[in-house]
């Protein structure tokens, strides 16, 4: 029977067990809507497109599954773009369906054209623009693929009106082929036991764990290469949770904000181990003083991250969770005494300090958060001074559990990407740890949480400020404080209420303290105006020029 | 130093805006780019030629491979090569002088292809240096317009840059 093309896309997420996507209707996009209604799949209405982007993200980010959401043609596909550029930097799975508008009209700048593939080109893994109906199924079956395997990222297809409404034999092919994509899953050999004797050779390893442990689900044997070899295990920011941050090995993040004993054990180590990291700027700083005494294995699965910013002893290409599981058998167990007692000095030496005096500091709000939420609670942060600190004071069991815009930081990533990992995750507490400044950008996202009904812990660090950008001012510019004072802020407590949420305000310890337990554990959303100290910078920090050992505390 | 590659990729529509976006982007120079269908319709092959040293080269080469539609890239700088350009020239030529353009033309083995009242159209292939010989030559004439392709290449001998695999092809011969 022929369906219409709307409808043969509705069925191939169906195929693809789509459950959720997240998304905003308009003009060309209509036929798509009409398709998802009364279908399996659940719809949830954000208030912004960027805010469908980042639920998806979001989404994808706490499930492993891939995220879809859905815009129309023109200002809905470009208010989807810093969503799409974010789950690109950080390598999420998302598949991204845009109207276009028809055919015949394409290129003659019709009423809400936009050229969204060519606009999303650089910021996509791949994108499509359909042209011939029999060709969707291919098309979403490929897209699939391509967002969720290798080092997957955003795909998006763009659905002119004229073709979505287009009618054709519906049959979803079980198999697609894609010549000039064959990602590799398996290490070499030969590299896998070289890695093996240089990791058994060192005396004083050291592992630097990223996002790509996450991706490829190898927690349990990044744990067991730590143990096995006695190596203190380092993280960036999206490798937080990854390994348990209970543990005597467990170092907390490296680079510009990272902990000073974190950056001195890497700064002495023999061998570094990369597992599924990118040697970001924030993470290396300097490149000549990064590990300069290190022979630096490097494991990921995107060859092109391979000596790219960062010169590499041995390089294996393959899925973390597969080469680890390869090196393993190949290692004996190992003590390192001296190192390890080493590292251990340096975490007393250099552990993370700040004053409590005065007013509320947001670094004993965070540790306060961190001792009273559930272990399995997921922290989801916006971008800036809190977003460090929630890293640096904050401890995870398990990787999924604390979500952060990395590489594009971009602010407004934190309240839409809470809503989609509630969805997600709906009998975890999901707790929002965010700035006087990045609620402000994304704010109207509250109506999708009361809307769906998701109970959100949202703690507004309010410095009455952008923080991060005082810091940099003051660093950087003498102090000369510009455009990062809000002479008007709103109070919080009352937008919380406007949406139906409980609304406390915080000024001291005792406060916190008090509302803190009750407030976690409410079935209720909650927003906790956390008046603190406006002065606090994030520390550790590296200045501009200089390697990670020589950070300022 | 400068590097000739030979890009396969699927003959999808926009696979041009993929491959020139990612050199520009990411900071890559083309130095000449030419493009054209292969004896397979749905492959098209990019000849690119890029200027950078070997951690650029091999950045160039990474990220090419990271566009889906990017079948097979190979550096036919390391192995020997012949290439070619194709340029045409339109160039003044008074009666009295086309003589001594027409021996030029000899010379350089190129042919005349349309005669004007006042000009000559030259048409010329061969390797860039031969070209650029030529250029020089026709420049005392006066060159009114000048229209120069892209390098196009291929290696040597029965090796081809073509298949991912070619060894069975040479087992049969």
């Amino acid at each position: 029977m022929d369906i219409t093309v709307a409808e043969a896309l509705v069925r191939c997420l169906e195929q693809e067990k789509v459950e959720i996507v997240f998304g905003y209707p308009g003009g060309a996009i209509l036929p798509v809507y009409d398709a998802l209604n009364h279908t399996s799949i659940r719809h949830i209405l954000v208030r912004h497109e960027q805010g469908a982007a980042h639920a998806a993200d979001g989404y994808a980010r706490v499930t492993g599954k891939v995220g879809v959401c859905m815009a129309t043609s023109g200002p809905g596909a470009t208010n989807l773009v810093t969503g799409i550029a974010n789950a690109y930097m950080d390598s999420i799975p998302m598949i991204i369906i845009t109207g276009q508008v028809a055919t015949s009209q394409v290129g003659t700048d019709a009423f809400q054209e936009v050229d969204i593939t060519g606009i999303t080109l650089p910021i996509t893994k791949h994108n499509f623009l359909v042209k011939d109906p029999a060709k969707l199924p291919v098309i979403v079956k490929k897209a699939f693929l391509i967002a969720a395997t290798g080092r997957p990222g955003p795909v998006l297809i763009d659905l002119p009106k004229d073709i979505a409404q287009a009618r054709i034999k519906f049959k979803y092919p079980k198999t697609v082929e894609l010549t000039g994509y064959k990602p590799t899953y398996r290490g070499h050999p030969s590299m896998v036991q070289q890695a093996a004797g240089l990791i058994m050779s060192s005396e004083r390893p050291v592992i630097y764990a990223g996002g790509g442990v996450r991706i490829s689900n190898a927690a349990p044997e990044l744990l067991q290469l730590a143990e096995t070899i006695s190596a203190p295990v380092t993280h960036t920011l999206m490798g937080l949770g990854c390994f348990p941050g209970n543990h005597p090995l467990f170092l907390g993040m490296l680079g510009l904000h990272g902990t000073r004993y974190a950056n001195q054990a890497v700064t002495e180590c023999d061998c570094l181990i990369a597992v599924g990291a990118r040697f970001d700027d924030r993470v290396v700083t300097k490149v000549s003083g990064f590990a300069p005494s290190a022979k630096i294995i490097h494991i990921d699965i995107d060859p092109a991250e391979i000596g790219k910013n960062v010169r590499i002893n041995l390089p294996i290409v393959g899925d973390v969770k597969n080469v680890l599981g390869a090196i393993l058998p190949l290692l004996k167990k190992k003590e390192n005494g001296a190192w390890v007692a080493r590292v251990q000095q340096l975490k007393k030496d250099y552990a993370l300090r700040y004053d409590r005096g005065g007013m509320l500091k947001p670094q004993y709000v965070l540790e306060k958060l961190n001792e009273f939420k559930d272990d399995d609670a997921i922290v989801v942060t916006d971008v800036g001074q809190h977003q460090m600190w929630a890293a640096l004071y904050m401890r995870f069991k398990e990787p999924r559990s604390f979500l952060s815009s990395g590489g594009l930081g971009a602010m407004g990533f934190c309240l839409p990407a809470a809503v989609g990992a509630k969805l997600g995750a709906p009998h975890r507490t999901v707790i929002v740890v965010i700035g006087d400044g990045g609620i402000q950008m994304t704010m109207q996202e509250l109506g999708t949480a009361a809307e769906q009904k998701l109970p959100l812990k949202i703690f507004v660090l309010n410095n009455q400020r952008l923080g991060m950008v005082r810091q940099l001012q003051e660093f950087y510019c003498e102090k000369r404080y510009f455009g990062v004072d809000f002479q008007f802020n709103l109070d919080f407590t009352a937008l919380g209420r406007l949406y139906g949420m409980e609304g406390y305000t915080v000024e001291t310890e005792e406060q916190l303290l008090e509302i803190l337990p009750r407030v976690l554990t409410s079935p209720e959303g909650v927003i906790v105006n956390c008046i603190v100290d406006p002065e606090e910078n994030v520390y550790p920090m590296v200045l501009n020029g200089s390697p990670i050992n020589e950070a300022i505390d | 130093m400068k590097h000739t590659l030979s890009v396969m990729v699927e003959n999808n529509p926009g696979v041009l805006a993929r491959v020139a976006g990612l050199f520009s982007r990411r900071g890559f120079n083309i130095d000449s780019l030419a493009v054209g269908r292969t004896e397979n319709p749905r492959v098209s092959r990019m000849t690119i030629v890029v200027e950078g040293d070997d951690t650029t080269l091999e950045q160039v080469n990474k990220q090419l491979h990271k566009l889906v539609d990017v079948i097979k890239i190979s550096d036919l700088t390391k192995d020997a090569y012949v290439d070619r350009e194709l340029v045409m020239i339109k160039v003044f030529a008074e009666p009295s002088e086309r003589a001594e353009i027409m021996q030029l033309v000899d010379i350089f083995r190129a042919r005349i292809v349309d005669v004007g009242p006042k000009t000559l159209t030259i048409e010329v292939t061969g390797n860039e240096g031969k070209i650029d010989a030529f250029e020089l030559s026709l420049r005392s004439f006066g060159i009114k317009e000048l229209v120069r392709t892209g390098k196009i290449a291929m290696l040597r001998g029965y090796k081809t840059s073509t298949k991912n695999n070619n060894y069975k092809e040479e087992e049969v011969s």
